[in-house]
């Protein structure tokens, strides 16, 4: 019995030295294929992009942690953030700064005028009306965006209203959008912990996402937290809105779909509602989303399909992501 | 609840009248060239979007399973029929059969495997041995251990399998060649494009039983983000799918495909579909699928396998997506994968929502009008503002949704589709003698 034991005991580590075995023969191949430099430099482009799908998916989680909706128009208010800073800075000649402030504004009142036109009125129906609701405002905001006279259907190539530097850190490119982009990300971000953290409109907005009747029993205003939960959110997608269209300067009325799709996937894997979750699960998403193109045969026309393969494997292994806490079943 | 009476006529007899009707309608106007052939079109779309959107009704309407994937079983309903006449036509497998037989020993080697996999009893299996590794050894060495000895059962049968639907194909080539080739050319071609429906609907409900067998377990809204993500897991296969298949042709779109669907095809198969829906919905699992959507705890204790009701649920719903696939890749004769994106993927859910969450009719109906509002803004708009079809198009959908959060028909349903009214007994039933007590009378004379 003793002896069966530890032959057991010696098969299961055999398997775990063989896979940590593999797995670091892999990567050490892969990256002397490559070089390590080409891995590092995907490291930092997948980075960069997975904070921008940070802006992105926090709206995603605040929204459904306060009002249980899956707010499909989220991308969309996203992509009305690059067009605004697109027109802030070729048709008025703003700055950078005064650009994002400006689209942050613009996507705050919209997102606020969508919730009280779209949703408010069906706070109290069945959830789906209100998903319905946000499919036809995405639906709207794409094919309104796309007439000739607002935005127009074509792709439109974003100026930057800056120069691009690029710095050369041992065979690593860092360019100044990078910098930018984690700079402003972490910059917002910290502003939105201090304002859910510190304040009182925090206290509100958590009291409100725990327990929405009792919240308002306390004299919370519930339909003021749940807009400026949206205004919050929609503020960050305008920046990111902005910050995407620096990185990858062509812009589109569709483009909102797939970011908004796959920030939303990031705040799932980090767990809906939870705001490190969806901070963590961005940069998961973004640097999969690049670790696929740059190494995979064929990983550019995959690269959605991976990203939805973590997805799945991780709803498989822990369904409530990865800072998600569990679900309890409520009799 | 209202009372229902019982009709002067049994229920199926006005629903029948209608459905003839309604069919003889269409085919009039086809043929007196009262509608054109693109109208034409447009209702054969309409009915093929019902018989798909039936199948999501059944999933999300009736069991309950918030569904947002099922755009992908229609996609692969339509890929793997359209593969099956593809080759019946231009043979680009080698031989006119191949792909058919192919995809009936597969589908027959998976099932197969499945079913090997249950007869192991590999679940039992890995409960007993990890209860009697638990006992011994540490968690995780425990969790290692009992996971090969599962993946080598299951390779077992998976190698089973495999074996098994290679011996297959080529008897299958055989019997199909002796028995479908000799036939007149009309008679084979129609023999065949009823195998492909066929063959798509069940690869489409494979497929979803394997999906569902693991993600249905989540909770409502991961389950619906975890089936978009398969939709789009599979538009990006089907975008790719050059690489493995070359006559799919991957983005560029399979062209090549016989147009084989007619109106009768599918009227008999939205029929078919609103038959067995029906059916499967008033009988005693149809009651237990609905359980399963009011309260899944009270299923639970009232000794519903859950589960199992879930993936059956979803199977069929995928099933019925997939024939609804078939029948749209035969016809316009040409499949793009973006005819199976994320946009086109909400219409059946807009559908069975506007229709009614868990009314059949509602479907049926909501299916006709979305196509008109759809079509017809095309022919309303006046020239230059087509741009405007899909502004008008959400407004409208916002408004409706706004109205009527319940839905145009809510649960209800009509004529036959209602549930059966209890059969009348033949034994009268013991009328209650009610004895007036004194204490009555007293009260009546005070």
């Amino acid at each position: 019995m003793r002896q069966l034991k530890i032959l057991l005991r010696v098969i299961v580590w055999a398997i775990y030295l063989a896979l940590v075995v593999g797995i670091v023969l892999g990567i050490v191949s892969l990256v002397r294929l490559n070089g390590p430099i080409y891995f590092l430099q995907a490291v930092i482009d997948g980075l960069k992009l997975g904070f921008v799908y940070a802006l992105i998916a926090l709206g995603y989680t605040m929204v459904y942690g306060i009002v249980r909706l899956i707010n499909f128009a989220h991308g969309d208010v996203f992509m009305v953030g690059s067009f605004a800073s697109f027109y802030a800075i070729t048709q008025y000649g703003w700055g950078f700064i005064p650009a994002i402030l400006f689209a942050m504004a613009v996507c705050t009142v919209l997102n606020v005028v969508i919730e009280r036109v779209a949703y408010k009125p069906l706070r109290d129906a069945p959830r789906i009306a209100a998903l319905i609701t946000a499919i036809g405002v995405s639906f709207f905001l794409e094919y309104f965006t796309a007439l000739r006279w607002v935005f127009g259907p074509d792709y439109i190539t974003f100026k930057r209203p800056f120069k691009v530097v690029v710095w050369n850190v041992k065979g690593v490119l860092i360019s100044n959008i990078t910098v930018i982009i984690v700079v402003l990300t972490i910059i917002l971000l910290l502003v939105l912990q201090y304002i859910i953290r510190m304040t009182k409109v925090g206290k509100a907005m958590r009291a409100t996402a725990l327990d929405k009747p009792t919240a308002r029993l306390m004299g919370i205003n519930v339909d003021g937290i749940i807009s400026l939960t949206f205004a919050l959110g929609a503020a960050l997608a305008g920046a990111g809105g902005v910050l995407y269209a620096i990185a990858f300067p062509q812009i589109w009325t569709f483009m909102g779909v797939m970011p908004g799709l796959k920030a939303f996937v990031a705040a799932v894997l980090g767990g809906i509602g939870n705001i490190p979750g969806a901070f963590v699960g961005s940069l998961l998403m973004g640097t999969i989303d690049v670790l696929v193109v740059s190494f995979l045969p064929m990983g550019s026309r995959l690269r959605d399909f991976f990203a939805f393969f973590v997805l799945i494997v991780v709803f498989l292994v822990k369904p409530t992501g990865i800072f998600g806490e569990p679900q309890i079943e409520k009799v | 609840m209202s009372k229902r009476r019982r009709g002067f006529l049994p229920s199926w007899v006005p629903t029948l009248l209608v459905a003839v009707l309604l069919y003889l309608l269409v085919v009039y106007a086809q043929k007196s060239g009262k509608i054109t052939t693109y109208w034409y079109q447009v209702i054969q779309l309409a009915s093929i979007t019902a018989i798909s959107a039936l199948g999501l009704n059944l999933i999300y309407g009736f069991n309950g399973q918030f569904s947002l994937g099922h755009i992908g079983f229609y996609a692969i309903g339509a890929y793997g029929s359209a593969l099956i006449t593809k080759d019946f036509l231009v043979k680009w497998s080698g031989m006119r059969i191949g792909a058919l037989s192919w995809i009936i020993a597969g589908q027959v080697g998976l099932v197969l495997t499945l079913l090997l996999v249950k007869w192991m009893r590999v679940g039992a299996v890995r409960d007993r041995l990890r209860a009697g590794l638990g006992a011994h050894l540490k968690g995780h060495e425990t969790w290692v251990l009992t996971t090969i000895v599962v993946l080598l059962m299951t390779a077992v049968a998976v190698a089973v399998g495999v074996l098994v639907a290679g011996q297959l194909h080529k008897w299958l080539v055989l019997a199909l060649g002796k028995i479908l080739l000799p036939l007149p050319k009309k008679v084979a071609q129609q023999v065949v494009f009823l195998l492909a429906l066929l063959n798509g609907g069940t690869m489409a409900a494979l497929v979803a039983f394997l999906v569902g067998l693991p993600l249905l377990r989540l909770g409502s809204d991961y389950f619906g983000i975890a089936t978009l993500g398969f939709a789009i897991m599979v538009y990006t296969a089907l975008q790719n799918s050059d690489m493995v298949i070359p006559t799919m042709k991957g983005a560029r779109g399979m062209v090549g495909i016989p147009r084989w669907t007619t109106w009768p095809w599918v009227f008999g198969a939205l029929v078919l579909s609103v038959i067995i829906i029906r059916n499967l919905i008033h009988s005693s699992h149809g009651r237990a699928i609905m359980s399963v959507r009011e309260d899944e705890i009270a299923a639970k204790t009232m000794g519903i396998d859950v589960n199992q009701l879930k993936t059956v649920a979803f199977s069929f719903g995928g099933f019925f997506a997939g024939i609804a696939g078939g029948l749209y890749a035969h016809l316009y004769g040409f499949l793009h994968p973006s005819s199976f994106n994320m946009i086109k993927g909400f219409d059946p859910l807009i559908i069975i929502v506007f229709g009614g969450l868990g009314s059949m009719t509602g479907t049926i109906v909501a299916s006709g009008m979305f196509a008109l509002v759809i079509e017809g803004l095309r022919v309303l708009l006046p020239q230059g503002f087509e741009d405007w079809r899909f502004v008008i198009y959400p407004i409208f959908l916002l408004l409706i949704m706004l109205l009527r959060q319940q839905g145009l028909l809510g649960t209800t349903e009509w004529g036959w589709l209602r549930a059966p009214l209890p059969p009348e007994r033949d034994i009268p039933v013991p009328e209650r003698v009610v004895q007036p007590s004194p204490q009555d009378d007293e009260g009546e004379e005070a």
